[in-house]
């Protein structure tokens, strides 16, 4: 018997119950689109989790004061010391590393702003020029902080597009002087709005120079210093730079921590992944189910069709053909009810990105493949038996209906 | 073109033995046109079945056209009975979801015979048995004798040597039978070995020659003068 023939006379079986068809291939188009919408919004949390990151720079490289230690409790804190302060020169130190393209030193703090009788509380960063490109920001007026010597505290400030519209309105905030603490800036430009990124709402801050930030928070330590490797390659000895330069600065004293975006983001992404694989798994539980239902509904469709069965033995079909009928019904029931539920995926995939746009919604293609293979070969394996019973009918019997 | 030699069939009923056919040697030559009758439980579908590689003999020895056929496997019988023969039932057996043509055509397309080939030789079948303009009907939206002629062109749809026909009047108001009769008998005139199992008295004394069965045995075997 020829292919074409076979596939046309078992889709012609499976017209001649529609409603057994449809049902059947809803269980696996279910199953299949389960799969793919679960592991799309995985893979979406992945992958707004990795976006979140790299908006916070590329290739970052963070140093913060103090040693995490991870065994038990270091000599330092039982005899209360703080850990020694990072400061401006240490952070201009780190860029002798050849690694090391660009740094911005970071300071944070709150202050009130104010303007006329207008005053809120602020969050208030110190820090440099060069913040904008390492920290991804976007500038929506006039100027950023000015390039120059790290320790000269201009008294300039970039406001956060929401602080901008809170004191300001609608009327021009750039060259007008605010006032944060007791000291007077002259604001020389305003951020884009950006919202929300790693809980950090940039709408919201005030940006002044780091120098100008430490003397009005009376400091000279700094919170962050964020360091930006020339390359993706380059990371790893930039990280082990950063560590060498301040060990030497610190007199020999491992006193700061560096850690490495790519080693935050890994970590995520490992989680990530293994969490979208589990709901995938647990998806695909319901392709097994499905692939049960269609072995309960391929035994009963022999047992109705016990008479053809014998009818075609009678007219010369081997055992094997008739097993390679219901093996081609299978088939084209997992076949046909997959791709509904691959389309069926996606228009959900795309539901949820209409509805949650921030979320990076997209089955990956592993899942899309493991969930058509899933459902075809479960589709084949669950019709193994009752093609076999077909094969095996003995043709006296069948052509007597018994 | 078949001989049977003490040949028997014994069905196991739970755990006793009941033997269908016993000993029996029958020989029919090409072209012959045999009836077999007799009471129910006689043995003479069982006999049928066998002779048409259905079942296979618990003992004896079956040859067909001087072939050993009586210890085939499942794939070898196949192939015989998709070449050499045709079965005619008495309730038609067609496969409603299929039209006329195809149902026809079903043979063919299980031995895997190219799609014009296949068109052709239906096309020439169901016009030779008056169902050209019946070709796209289903089962249903035919009547008991087209039905039948349609199976007895699907029958006879692979030139085979023996056409076995059980009850195919069986179904069929007299007139219709005796058409459909008439259409098994022209095929005798062309070589085909014919043997119809029958309970109709007037039908099987049509025959040239008549087997009469009981318990398994084959009680008479008459040759009618012609």
């Amino acid at each position: 018997m020829r292919l074409a023939d076979t596939v046309r006379f078992a889709s012609g079986s499976l017209r001649g119950s529609p409603a057994r068809t449809l049902l059947m291939m809803l269980a696996m188009a279910i199953g299949v689109a389960a799969v793919v919408v679960l592991t799309a919004l995985g893979e979406g949390a992945r992958r707004y989790v990795v976006n979140q990151f790299s908006s916070l720079g590329t290739n970052l490289v963070i140093v913060l004061p103090g040693r995490t230690e991870t065994a038990g409790v270091g000599p330092g804190m039982l005899l209360g010391q703080i850990p020694r302060e990072i400061t401006l020169d240490d952070a201009e130190a780190v860029l002798r590393s050849p690694a090391v393209s660009r740094i911005a030193p970071l300071t944070v703090g709150t202050s009130s702003i104010s303007r006329d009788a207008l005053n809120r509380e602020v969050i208030v960063l110190g820090s440099t020029s060069e913040l904008l490109p390492v920290r991804h920001m976007t500038l929506g007026l006039g100027r950023f902080l000015p390039p120059g010597e790290i320790h000269q505290s201009t008294p300039v400030c970039v406001l956060g597009s929401k602080i901008k519209q809170e004191l300001f309105g609608n009327a021009t905030a750039v060259g007008a002087w605010v006032r944060l603490g007791d000291r007077r800036f002259r604001v020389i430009g305003v951020m884009a709005g950006q919202g929300e990124s790693m809980g950090f709402n940039t709408d919201e801050i005030v940006i002044i120079p780091v120098a100008a930030a430490h003397q009005l928070f009376n400091t000279s330590g700094l919170f962050r210093v964020l360091i930006e490797a020339r390359s993706r390659d380059s990371i790893e000895q930039a990280r082990r730079d950063a560590e060498t330069i301040l060990f030497q600065r610190h007199n020999g004293e491992k006193d700061v921590t560096v850690i490495t975006q790519d080693a935050v983001l890994a970590t995520f992404d490992r989680i990530l992944t293994a969490l979208t694989m589990a709901v995938g798994g647990i998806a695909a539980i319901s392709l097994a189910v499905a692939g049960v239902l269609i072995m309960n509904v391929m035994l009963i469709a022999v047992a109705q069709r016990v008479k053809e069965i014998g009818l075609l033995k009678a007219l010369g079909a081997p055992g094997r053909q008739i097993r390679n009928l219901f093996f081609a019904e299978a088939v084209l029931l997992s076949g046909i009810g997959s791709v509904a539920g691959l389309i069926l995926g996606y228009a959900g995939s795309r539901i949820i990105a209409e509805i949650y746009p921030s979320l990076p919604v997209s089955p990956p293609w592993w899942a899309v493949l493991a969930a058509t293979g899933i459902a075809l070969g479960t589709g084949i394996l669950f019709s193994v038996w009752p093609a076999r019973r077909a094969a095996r009918l003995d043709p006296v019997a069948a052509l007597a209906g018994r | 073109m078949i001989a049977l030699e003490k040949v028997s069939r014994i069905f196991e009923v739970g755990d006793q033995q009941v033997a269908a056919l016993r000993d029996i040697s029958l020989t029919l030559g090409a072209g012959e046109y045999v009836s077999l009758m007799g009471p129910s439980g006689s043995g003479k579908s069982t006999l049928l079945n066998l002779i048409g590689l259905l079942d296979r003999p618990s003992s004896g020895i079956y040859q067909l056209e001087g072939r050993d056929v009586s210890d085939l496997d499942d794939k070898q019988q196949a192939e015989v009975r998709s070449q050499k023969i045709g079965f005619v039932f008495q309730s038609f057996h067609l496969v409603p979801r299929l039209t006329a043509a195809q149902n026809v055509e079903l043979p063919m397309m299980l031995a895997g015979v190219p799609v014009e080939e296949r068109q052709t030789r239906v096309r020439e079948l169901l016009q030779n048995y008056g169902l050209t303009d019946r070709a796209d009907h289903r089962p249903d939206q035919l009547s008991g004798g087209q039905r039948q002629r349609v199976a007895i062109a699907r029958a006879t749809v692979m030139n085979p040597r023996v056409l076995l026909a059980d009850e195919p009047t069986g179904n069929l108001d007299q007139a219709t039978g005796r058409e459909v009769m008439k259409l098994l008998e022209n095929l005798v005139t062309q070589g085909i070995t014919l043997v119809i199992v029958t309970h109709d008295v007037e039908i099987g004394a049509r025959a040239q020659r008549q087997l009469h069965m009981l318990d398994g045995q084959i009680l008479s075997d008459e040759i009618r003068a012609s």
